[in-house]
């Protein structure tokens, strides 16, 4: 094993070298870097040229200077670039910046890529794959500057213009929501048609219901969960994450859970309106979603008899989805503060930029800001991959499901839920962990367009502005970091493999 | 069989599961078997149509201009306008494309002579998109043509002689999908996007191979162990003709699913450099380059936005579905039995299908092998194209 992974690094090196060199060689090579100086009108040109040369090392040619490169690269030094600025530092601030972009999209993707990728393979040829198979197809096929503009236009232009003055949903998209919501349950949730007429109308009247209260308490000026939305959303999470990962038999699992969520409701005041005043830092937020964590397994530990691993995990993500809906609550208590200050004037989705500049206030202000800054990108961005996740996990678990040892555990009795969840979803997420891991190399340097489109100073910009200048440096720093990303992460993908399946053996 | 550690080839199809297939498909060759199931993916079939009206409009309406090295090939279309014409704009632009009839309230069924409007200085944008369309089919055919020659070649060389000439080819391919893709796209695209979009289109190709050379070598790699070639080898035929003729054959259904995908890429892929600056230049056009230019333009002449990209996703759709069709043809183990829950429910179509498939599993097993295989046929991954006509799911529907 250890010498599969020295063996596979040594490669790795060889091959980062060897890219290095050939895109250093084409980014020398691709137009000429004094072209705007030579074209201009300046009286000093002659010795502007002269700087620019002796700055860039221009004298000596691209396959010796990547040479020159590579031995500062080796110290930890970028170089500058042709504005003269220090390389590190734009790559340092380029790299925070993308990946504040790009890991929520990605994690929102795949968790809801898995989701529908997974029902769609149990409801494999209903009506719900077929519509989600085309919609799948379409995401796939679309351009991302284009979405980025139609969001740009339709989400935040009209959104905003929308919740201008006494925002309410009109009575036909209330409607139109209310029938959707409708579909898409009774579509997913088995049964005759009976069964499914009632779900039809459970999820109908619960969406109805709703979309007119949130009318009625003017809830998009005003939005909210309070205390009843964060119970609904905790005991709900308590019930169905036992539901899926235990069933409901397991009677210690569901008080497990039910505590934990009970514990969150009765934090809820002493939590909003005291302790999260004093929460001033980001991190302070981790360690107490750590500390959520921590807790919820505790008492899933002391609850969970016999079996405590399941309880223990029901209880955690209890745990972290009430107190996710508690955040969340607090976060948009801040809503209209942050809408109707002097910075944002009414019109909350910004469509360019990734932060408010000279915007004051508390962690949650700030929040509130990085969110509304991260919506349209983070769209786009989920719009684009989410299809591929979807396509993969309904791909991996319809193979799982055709196997031998799924119709063993059906014979031997098993319930359904059991033969899904632990037997096929555990075997079917084999293939996608790799996948993944595969695409979080590749991510940074994959929202070039998205960033370029929302006016984002990231990754992308650092390559995009290199590239127009015919300046290596910046564009080698990008390509440094996502080509070893991307390296890195191929080697771990398949350690991964070989880890989860013990069929592959990695010599 | 001998070998119970090695992974099981991805196209390995046991005996038993032949007799299966044989059943159903008694009579037919490979290629009418695979066109069959084909036809059968409804969506696949309109996409093809749809695809083909879209590339005859598009290279009759305003003609053919393509200079590739020196020649030049100039025709004239049928449309009025051409892209680099410059008409007065009548009506600010507005499209005269009208689809309501009269008796709704509309202007009637009619074409005008701007159906899709016109810009700030007047151009047609119906020429303008025609001409962008052919670009994107342009590239996409020799992208495809191209990447899919040298990705099937390096990868089955690598696959077929293993060794050093696998370790250097793959390392080489590691070298060259290290560099995402948009970047030497556009650091290419800098240097020869002014050469035209066929100079364009085969510079991309020369780095889109990758993904295609290592899904054939793992073909290959897994081909080559079997009996045929053992066969080829010993009947005395040469090194390229058991690549050529005996394994290639057989890993067609990976490369044409694959290049099909690769069309798409690369189709989004031009689309995309041409909107950063990097592709297709002026005074030519492309779809990437209109909504490039147009895009602040939105709100007030929406059409100049509208119609290029309705043609890039019809264009890419239209090319996903086709390949999975073409999947769904060439390896349909993603059907899946009946449930368990629909068995034992034994709801109209669920009892049908359970019946189909005890009499083709009875088949199988009844057929050679003296019921030694019947293990084999009992294997629940529907592989067999009997099989998969049992579970056609038009017909479940």
């Amino acid at each position: 094993m250890a010498s599969f992974v020295i063996r596979r690094l040594i490669a790795s090196v060889f091959v980062l070298l060897a890219a290095t060199f050939l895109m250093y060689n084409l980014v020398a090579f691709s137009d000429d870097p004094l072209e705007d100086l030579r074209l201009s009108n300046a009286p000093n040109k002659e010795q502007l040229i002269e700087a620019r040369i002796k700055l860039l090392r221009l004298d000596v040619i691209p396959p010796l200077r990547y040479f020159l490169w590579l031995g500062d690269v080796l110290r930890g030094d970028f170089g500058v670039s042709v504005q003269g600025r220090d390389v590190n530092v734009l790559l340092q601030q380029a790299l925070g910046s993308t990946i504040q972009l790009v890991t929520i999209a990605t994690i929102v993707a795949i968790i809801l890529g898995l989701i529908v990728g997974i029902t769609t393979a149990l409801r494999q040829y209903s009506g719900y794959d077929y519509s989600v198979t085309f919609i799948s197809f379409l995401f796939f096929s679309l351009p991302v500057f284009w979405v980025a503009v139609l969001l740009k236009q339709f989400v935040a232009i009209g959104f905003n213009d929308f919740l201008e003055d006494d925002p309410q949903l009109p009575v036909w998209l209330i409607a139109v929501l209310t029938i959707l919501g409708g579909l898409l349950w009774a579509s997913i949730i088995p049964g005759n048609l009976r069964r499914k007429t009632i779900t039809f109308a459970v999820a109908a009247g619960a969406t109805a219901s709703m979309l007119v209260i949130m009318n009625l308490i003017d809830w998009f000026t005003y939005p909210g969960l309070s205390i009843i939305g964060v119970a609904i959303i905790g005991l709900g999470s308590a019930v169905g994450f036992t539901a899926l990962i235990t069933g409901l038999k397991n009677r210690r699992a569901l008080y497990a859970s039910l505590a934990v969520a009970g514990l969150g409701i009765v934090l809820y005041f002493p939590f909003q309106y005291g302790i999260s005043y004093s929460i001033t830092e980001w991190w302070m937020l981790a360690a107490l979603a750590a500390l959520t964590i921590a807790v919820s397994m505790g008492i899933g530990w002391f609850m969970g008899g016999v079996d405590k691993g399941p309880v223990m995990r029901v209880a955690a993500f209890t745990g972290f989805i009430t107190a996710g809906a508690i955040a969340l609550d607090r976060f948009m208590m801040v809503w209209d503060d942050y809408a109707s200050s002097g910075r944002i004037r009414g019109r909350p989705i910004a469509t360019i930029g990734s932060s408010t500049p000279n915007l004051e206030g508390s962690l949650w202000v700030q929040g509130v800001d990085i969110y509304t800054h991260l919506l349209l990108p983070t769209m786009a961005i989920i719009l684009i991959s989410f299809a591929t996740y979807t396509r993969y996990s309904r791909a991996s678990l319809l193979e799982v499901m055709n196997q031998d040892y799924i119709r063993t555990a059906r014979a031997k009795g098993l319930a359904e839920r059991t033969v899904v969840v632990r037997h096929a979803f555990r075997n079917a997420l084999i293939p996608i962990a790799t996948i993944v891991a595969f695409d979080i190399g590749g991510i940074v340097g994959g929202a070039v367009i998205t960033e370029t489109v929302f006016g984002w100073t990231g990754m992308g910009q650092l390559f995009i502005n290199g590239l127009r200048a015919v300046d290596p440096n910046p564009v080698m720093a990008f390509f440094v970091v996502v080509g070893g990303l991307a390296i890195l992460f191929n080697l771990v993908a398949d350690l991964v493999y070989a880890s989860l399946d013990p069929r592959i053996r990695v010599n | 069989m001998s070998n119970l550690n090695a992974p099981v080839p991805s196209g390995a199809v046991t005996d038993a599961e032949n007799n299966i297939a044989n059943k159903e498909v008694e009579g037919l060759s490979q290629g009418q078997i695979v066109r069959r199931r084909f036809l059968r993916h409804r969506g696949a079939v309109i996409s093809m149509i749809v695809l083909a009206f879209i590339i005859i409009l598009a290279f009759t309406a305003v003609g053919f201009d393509f200079a590739v090295f020196g020649m030049a090939i100039k025709t004239a279309g049928w449309w009025q306008w051409s892209w680099s014409d410059i008409p007065t704009p009548v009506d600010g632009g507005r499209p005269t494309l009208s689809l309501l009839p009269e008796w709704l309230g509309g202007a009637g069924i009619t074409v005008g002579p701007h159906p899709f409007g016109q810009d700030e200085i007047g151009r047609d944008i119906f020429a303008v998109v025609m001409r962008g369309t052919q670009q994107s089919v342009v590239i996409m055919v020799v992208v495809g043509l191209i990447a899919t020659t040298i990705g099937t070649v390096i990868g089955a060389v690598a696959g077929y002689y293993r060794g050093w000439v696998d370790s250097v080819l793959m390392r080489f391919t590691d070298v060259i999908i290290t560099i995402p893709l948009i970047v030497i796209g556009a650091v290419l695209g800098l240097a020869f996007g002014r050469l035209g979009a066929f100079v364009l289109a085969i510079i991309i190709g020369l780095f889109t191979w990758t993904g295609l050379a290592r899904l054939v070598r793992a073909e290959v790699l897994s081909l080559r162990e079997r009996e045929f070639v053992d066969a080829a080898r010993v009947a005395g035929a040469s090194d390229r003709r058991i690549i050529f003729k005996h394994i290639l054959p057989n890993a067609i259904g990976v490369i044409i699913v694959n290049t099909t995908l690769l069309m798409a890429a690369a189709i989004l892929l031009e689309t995309a450099l041409s909107f950063l600056g990097y592709g297709v230049q002026s005074p030519d056009t492309s779809l990437g380059k209109i909504i490039s230019e147009n895009q602040a333009a939105f709100a007030t002449r929406p059409w100049l936005f509208w119609w290029p990209g309705l043609f890039i996703i019809a264009i890419a759709l239209c090319i996903n579905f086709i390949g999975d069709g073409l999947r769904d043809a060439f390896d349909p183990r993603q059907r899946r039995m009946p449930s368990a829950r629909a068995l034992a429910k034994g709801t109209g179509g669920g009892l049908d299908r359970a019946a189909v498939q005890v009499t083709t599993r009875g088949a199988g097993m009844q057929g050679e092998g003296g019921g030694l295989r019947g293990f084999d046929a009992d294997d629940p991954r529907p592989r067999g194209g009997g099989y998969d006509a049992a579970r056609d799911p038009k017909k479940d529907s």
